[in-house]
């Protein structure tokens, strides 16, 4: 299958981007900066990403659609305010993940953002489970980018008029060049900051009135290290279908409320795992002095027994340090407990930490 | 003191009397990217023609460094190892990696001098 491309590819060459084959899609990994310099950009000043290869599926529907969607995400659909957006799960009956995503509810139904991997299979699953009662258009004609970083709102602002006002986690339609976007105050870099689903014939002329403020084009790789510092999870690495929300260290995602029903695909397992606790967990791993612990790396206790595996590990430029984050056995998981990672056959001495490895406190309204 | 050698591997070598100094060149630190971690050999240590001697990570991934030449380790720079960034600021001065004392110094008649190692990384980069 050929590789696809953004509606902004031009644009990332003209600001030479490096490109690496992701999900399917040709993705600019950096520009001529670097990553450390992007990272660092984007956390003093303000950077945009071009996540176009993400999905971005409209489900029309009304009150039906709500109790439908309540069986498949264990979210409380019909207390959630228009224009307010959660983050949750696509789950099997095993509450393996398929994928996790970001669900926000619209005038007309809802818009799920989804992982560029995973878009067609969820959009398979969906249709499955909603058995076309519903209309579903997973759009290939809206781009999408997201700005991010504390010179954003005041950037995008500029360009948009009021989105500043917009709220942690909600959105709402805006205008620009008389084409509708939908615009949500969210991201996954742990910096205020915005996406914008916008038609693809507009996203250049966009992106390139966010460079002419200011902003600067972020290529995926400091996208990685951004959210690993964040402690955010990524799809296929930290999160897959042999590891549940409540393994993920996720539970906060998952709705009380419709755990007490305990109606939704899944949630056999997670009540049992709630209750019962979980053999093993998702924890943060800083490793001691500068080594770098990467994915399928091997963790051991203190008596040498093997009691998990690093899923995602890097250089974090803002924490100046290496950062982890991985699953151990769950009496390893307190915060402090001290483990050995195995990097090119020699153990090295690390703790478990608390997420996030870097946080801001700034965004309003955050619930 | 000789010219300056160059590996396929895309090391650089300077030999002084019996030592050589050895590190990476700035082609590599260029497609490398953002250098983050460096491991060198012990000092003492003996290590072979082409056998690893270090290692680079950028934050993307890690990567062997080798050895053009066979030798026993006799310095290595710990600046490096406290600042990695200074491999991409000054890859082919300050920033070398190790010196050895040279085993068989007709190795050194296998390696590419600057001309040839700028055609060489030019077109393997193509």
């Amino acid at each position: 299958m050929e590789t696809k491309k953004t509606s902004l590819y031009q644009l990332h060459q003209d600001c030479n981007a490096k490109f690496v084959e992701f999900a399917g899609y040709q993705m600019p990994i950096q520009y001529s900066e670097g990553i450390v310099e992007e990272h660092r950009f984007t956390r003093n000043h303000s950077g945009i990403f071009d996540v176009s290869h993400m999905g971005q599926l409209f489900i029309y529907g009304g009150e039906d659609l709500i109790k439908d969607l309540e069986k498949i995400f264990p979210l409380d659909l019909k207390n959630l305010k228009l224009n307010h957006s959660k983050y949750s799960f696509l789950m099997d009956k095993d509450a393996g993940i398929h994928d996790d995503l970001i669900i926000t509810k619209t005038n007309e139904g809802f818009l799920i953002i989804l992982n560029a991997a995973c878009k067609d299979n969820d959009l398979k699953i969906l249709r499955e489970l909603l058995k076309e009662k519903y209309k579903m258009v997973l759009d290939e004609n809206r781009s999408l980018i997201a700005i991010q970083g504390p010179k954003s709102s005041e950037i995008l602002n500029d360009v948009i008029n009021g989105v500043k006002d917009l709220n942690f986690m909600s959105g709402n339609w805006f205008t620009f060049e008389n084409q509708k976007v939908y615009i949500t105050r969210s991201g996954y870099t742990g910096e205020d900051g915005f996406e914008i689903s916008i038609a693809n014939d507009f996203v250049n002329q966009l992106t390139r009135e966010l460079i002419n403020k200011g902003s600067k084009l972020i290529g995926l790789g400091a996208r990685d290290t951004l959210r690993l510092e964040a402690g955010l999870c990524l799809y296929g690495h930290d999160l897959d279908k042999d590891k549940t929300p409540v393994e993920a260290n996720l539970k906060w995602a998952i709705s009380k409320e419709r755990i007490s029903k305990g109606d939704f695909i899944g949630s056999d397992i997670i009540i049992k795992q709630l209750n019962d606790g979980v053999s093993k967990i998702r924890v943060g791993i800083k490793p001691e002095g500068r080594i770098i612990a990467r994915e399928k790396t091997k963790i051991f206790n203190q008596s040498d027994v093997h009691i998990g595996e690093i899923t995602s590990g890097t250089f974090g430029p803002s924490v100046n340090g290496p950062v982890a984050m991985g699953y151990v056995e769950n009496e390893f998981s307190k915060k402090n407990t001290k483990v050995f990672l195995e990097v090119r056959g020699k153990k090295h001495p690390a703790s478990i930490c608390s997420l996030p490895f870097y946080k801001k406190s700034y965004v309003k309204g955050i619930n | 003191m000789s010219e300056v050698k160059y590996s396929k591997e895309h090391e650089w070598i300077k030999l002084d009397g019996d030592v050589a100094t050895i590190g990476i060149t700035k082609h590599a630190t260029e497609m490398l990217g953002d250098i983050v971690f460096a491991e060198l050999p012990e000092k003492g240590s003996s290590v072979e023609k082409d056998g690893t001697a270090g290692v680079v990570e950028s934050t993307k991934a890690a990567s062997d460094v080798y050895t053009p030449v066979s030798g026993e380790i006799v310095d290595t720079n710990q600046a490096i190892v406290d600042d990695p960034s200074k491999i991409n600021q000054d890859p082919e001065d300050t920033a070398w990696f190790f010196k050895l004392k040279i085993k068989d110094p007709s190795e050194m008649d296998t390696l590419m001098n600057k001309d040839d190692y700028d055609k060489f990384a030019k077109e393997t980069s193509a």
